[in-house]
């Protein structure tokens, strides 16, 4: 065993300090070390994107990420979506279209569309489709999904412009 | 009326899309799965598992594991012995090793389970453990199982003449099961005018939910209970058997099942991890929890299907069938795992007389033992429906084309027909239920199939494939009347115990087990349109043993069938008495009221009513009918009289590039007969689902192993689970035809699109050669395969 080191990052706006192996991943210090069970994990190989989470304004797979690669990081979960106890739009987007059925994918997959509608608000079906490849479900078939993240994209650009 | 449209509507009950209760903490990150449970003290449990698929153990050495930091013991099947867990009951009447006893008989068997702080010293420690092997010849191939020089994979029970199923020929013979008339079918065949033959492979594949197997188990030794929080389809079942295998009074025994990352049917079984976990709490006195990774889960717990087939069908000149005949050998692995009711060894595969009016039929299935992972879960199906179902909706296909009958034809001439419902198949069950004929003609006419086949003629004179696959099936769930089914001797019935509160809302238990159906949500449903309180004031709760009453769970699409129908008849229990106290209320008779959505009401003076908010209230006070106790409680444990048949319609169109084999699906249309319709937004999300699996499996699913049993792909990087861009457009449609005999008419519809969807798209890319005169192509069909098949006919030269 190494010896363990302290990271500091920000993690849905408030300052973290862990104390770490060099070997431990992302997403075994947000679930154990930090109570964050939001992000989950499906296959520790980086195919299924359960333990998707937004690191420094990037979508990245927390299976896959070394915890003392995020000194100094910015982090966002699923748990830092809801803003002052409103939902953002995607979450109730994946309520109202039915996108969502066992839950499992549900953090990871609204986490990614988060950063696919920062990068482009307006996107077609085919590119959620494109954008959303890294995100396995196993429920819905992704229609729904597709749908929800299209309804969130409308409503976001609707507040934007009003 | 206005008034009791808006009534009917506030409780949103049976009918309604109301949206999932469930979704709340979803969205949020705060669901409950099992390795979110984390317990003081708590251990985490490692599992060291065999390279080989067919070795002697000759020494397990932990000494090295025993100095890795953080390890805090290694568990063997010699430390399990003195509680006599090392071996344990199969599902399938057979025993299974837990962790392997001198022998193992698959790769990535379970051997020692290593017990450490955190995962990160128990995986330290399960690299740790030397384990010498003396590797055996493996069997691999079903096939070859039998032949009198095969290497005896399972010596336990070498000297066994039966191990359940009757007798037994060979030391990896399991069990042959036959139905049917076998010689009034061969005499059909002897003199049949037409008779056609196929090869019918259904290939190894595994459910994958996106989380894996896991279990925390909490033995209190000061109270001799255990607490095993795990991802079970079947709680209540799982109680029982860790009762008869630990001598725990099941009293003591508390099974949560928490929130469940999908299951489709990988979850029902139980394995040998959470036993090696649950062994390890009773030794440790403190949680041990086990997760599997996703390479385990593929490689080791509940694979389906691996069925290698025959099919045949006589038919008379007008392919109206006269006879189908069937034989199988079936590959159960190294342990007869599989699911199955005690009475039915090979599930409910005698539904494969399908849709149609087959005078005769008989099957056999021959299982045997291989080299390969135990488990035979019905991955999101009843018992071997996949399996039934995908034999004759190819065999009706492989007819048409021998008698040059259109494929939607030849079915509608062998439909049982609407006014023969009862229905009773030449294998014995009771269709109870159906409209085959017109199912078929809406979907036609919606894909405008007569347009479609125009332009695949024309396709067709320029060289390029198109192919039109059409599935017309009927599935049977709902497991299942105790008179016929029971597993471990238990009856697969199912139970709902409602309570209502003095204020008018509800509480339901049920002993089915969400894994992401929406139960919460529909069950609800069910009882808010039965005693007229809304669905949104009614919580639901499944899962814990402690707290809900014994029930069979949810698997093979029972939850609706079997839980729904004991939720409606313990609502109605409520609702008996409730117009009892209304009666009194009122100072009338009960047969001078009559129900009126929420409330009884005097006939003939809808203003004098009692709504069942206020009978909920005056259920507490000491205004009762004489000798009427208080409260307002139901209770029904349901037992089915007889299996639902759901059914379906299906067209699928492919487009097949002839230079590099990709298939488009153009287009899918399914139409679902599930009877009653509780929530179609929840129905639609399952046939989108199911479908979506149903497309994974024809297209690119298979557990390959190579001649030694070493697995060939048992991560997310090999095995296919579809991602969005591969996926389908889905188009969704339904009749409704009520069960007769469930108290809401519903029939069930989770796996009717998986079932129904595989021998469609493999239709649709056999149908895109058929006029090359191709009838077979094995399933998965992916690209390289459809290439070969293309090269094989020389069309993929420029």
């Amino acid at each position: 065993m190494a010896k363990k080191q302290a990271v500091s990052f920000k993690l849905n706006g408030k300052e973290v300090d862990v104390l770490v192996e060099p070997r431990e991943l992302l997403i075994h210090t947000l679930r154990e070390k930090l109570q964050h069970t939001g992000p989950h994990i499906g296959c520790e190989t980086s195919h299924c994107g359960a333990c998707t989470v937004d690191l420094n304004g990037m979508s990245v797979k927390s299976c896959t990420v070394l915890t003392v690669q995020c000194q100094g990081a910015q982090l966002l979960t699923i748990e830092g979506l809801a803003q002052g106890g409103v939902l953002h739009a995607l979450q109730e987007a994946f309520h109202l279209d039915h996108a969502l059925q066992c839950g499992y994918c549900t953090p990871g997959m609204i986490t990614r569309a988060y950063r696919l509608l920062k990068e482009n608000p307006n996107p077609s079906e085919e590119e959620i489709r494109y954008w959303m490849a890294g995100n396995l479900c196993r429920c819905t078939g992704y229609q729904n999904i597709v749908k929800a993240v299209r309804s969130a994209a409308m409503k976001l650009s609707a507040q934007a412009a009003a | 009326m206005a008034d009791v449209s808006d009534r009917e509507q506030k409780l949103e009950g049976v009918g309604s899309s109301r949206k999932r209760k469930e979704d709340a903490r979803f969205i949020c990150g705060q669901g409950s799965y099992v390795d979110d449970i984390k317990l003081p003290g708590m251990l985490f449990g490692g599992i060291v598992r065999s390279p080989y698929a067919h070795a002697r153990i000759k020494s397990i050495d932990k000494s090295k594991a025993l100095e890795v930091p953080g390890v805090v013991a290694v568990l063997t099947a010699d430390d399990l012995k003195p509680v006599n867990l090392h071996w344990m009951p199969t599902l399938g009447g057979d025993v299974q090793a837990v962790l392997a006893d001198k022998k193992v008989c698959f790769q990535l068997q379970d051997v020692a389970f290593v017990l450490a702080n955190d995962r990160y010293a128990a995986a330290d420690g399960v690299d740790a453990v030397e384990v010498e092997y003396e590797e055996l010849p493996a069997i691999v191939d079903p096939k070859k199982a039998l032949a009198p020089d095969a290497p005896v994979i399972r010596e336990d029970i070498a000297d066994k003449d039966n191990v359940g199923h009757g007798p037994r020929t060979h030391p990896n013979h399991i069990f042959t099961w036959e139905a049917g008339d076998k010689a009034g079918t061969d005499a059909v065949f002897a003199n049949a005018p037409v008779t056609v033959r196929e090869e019918i492979l259904n290939p190894r594949v595994h459910p994958c939910p996106l989380e894996t197997c896991g279990c925390v188990a909490s033995f209190d030794k000061v109270r001799g209970q255990l607490t095993v929080y795990m991802t079970s389809q079947a709680p209540h079942l799982v109680r029982t058997v860790v009762a008869m295998l630990s001598g725990i009074p099941e009293s003591k025994i508390r099974i949560v099942g928490g929130d469940i990352g999908g299951g489709f049917g990988n979850k029902v079984p139980v394995y040998p991890g959470y036993v090696a976990a649950i062994v390890a709490s009773i030794v440790t006195g403190v949680p041990v929890k086990w997760i599997e990774s996703r390479i385990d889960n593929i490689s080791t717990t509940g694979f389906a299907r691996d069925y290698h087939g025959v099919g045949e069908l006589a038919a008379d000149n007008q392919g109206r069938i006269k006879a189908l005949r069937f034989s199988a050998i079936a590959d159960h692995g190294a342990f007869n795992a599989h699911v199955s009711a005690t009475k039915f060894p090979a599930g409910l595969f005698s539904i494969c007389t399908g849709s149609y009016d087959i005078p005769k039929a008989y099957c056999r299935v021959d299982a045997v033992f291989t080299n390969k992972a135990p488990g035979g879960v019905a991955y999101r199906c009843s018992l071997r429906v996949t399996e039934a179902v995908y034999l004759i909706e190819r065999m009706i296909d492989v007819l048409a084309q021998k008698l040059n009958i259109d494929k939607a034809e030849i079915r509608r001439r062998n439909f049982v027909r609407s006014e023969q419902f009862p229905y009773t198949t030449a294998f014995g069950w009771t269709l109870d239920s159906g409209n085959y004929h017109a199912a078929l003609d809406k979907v036609l006419k919606a894909v405008d199939y007569a347009g479609l086949r125009r332009e695949q003629a024309e396709k067709r004179a320029k060289g390029e494939l198109m192919g039109i696959g059409i599935s017309t099936f009927t599935e049977i769930v709902g497991a299942g009347p105790t008179k016929v089914c029971d597993i471990l001797g238990i009856g697969l019935f199912d139970s709902c115990d409602i309570r209502v509160n003095p204020t008018g809302s509800a509480i339901a238990r049920l002993g089915t087990m969400s894994q992401g159906q929406g139960h919460a949500t529909t069950y609800a449903q069910i009882i808010a349109t039965e005693l007229g309180l809304p669905s949104e004031e009614i919580q639901i709760e499944e899962g814990d043993t402690d707290k809900a009453p014994y029930g069979a769970g949810t698997w093979g699409s029972r939850s609706t069938p079997v839980g729904g129908a004991a939720a409606a008849r313990a609502a109605r229990k409520i609702k008996d008495k409730a117009k009892k106290i209304a009666a009194h209320l009122l100072e009338v008779g009960e047969a001078d009221l009559e129900w009126d959505v929420d409330r009884f009401r005097l006939k003939g003076n809808p203003t004098e009513a009692k709504t069942m908010k206020e009978i909920a209230m005056a259920a507490h006070t000491s205004n009762l009918p004489e000798g009427m106790e208080q409260g307002l409680d139901g209770t029904e444990y349901y037992d089915p009289p007889n299996m639902t048949f759901p059914f379906g319609a299906y067209v699928c169109v492919v487009d097949v590039d002839k230079f590099t084999g990709e298939t488009k699906v153009r287009r899918f249309y399914a139409l679902d007969d599930c009877g009653t319709r509780i929530n179609p937004m929840i129905i639609e999300g399952q046939i989108h689902g199911g479908l979506t699996e149903a497309f994974a499996v024809a297209m690119g699913q298979a557990v390959p192993f190579d001649e030694n049993g070493n697995h060939l792909g048992n991560s997310l990087m090999d095995y296919f689970l579809p991602t969005a861009v591969e996926t389908p457009k889905w188009e969704t449609d339904f009749t409704v035809t009520p069960s007769p005999h469930h108290p809401i008419g519903a029939k069930g519809v989770a796996e009717s699109p998986h079932v129904g969807g595989i021998p469609c798209f493999s239709n649709a890319v056999i149908d895109a050669f058929a006029h090359l005169g191709v009838t077979h192509m094995d399933m998965p069909h992916t690209s390289f395969r459809v290439w070969q098949r293309c090269k094989a006919h020389g069309l993929n030269k420029r």
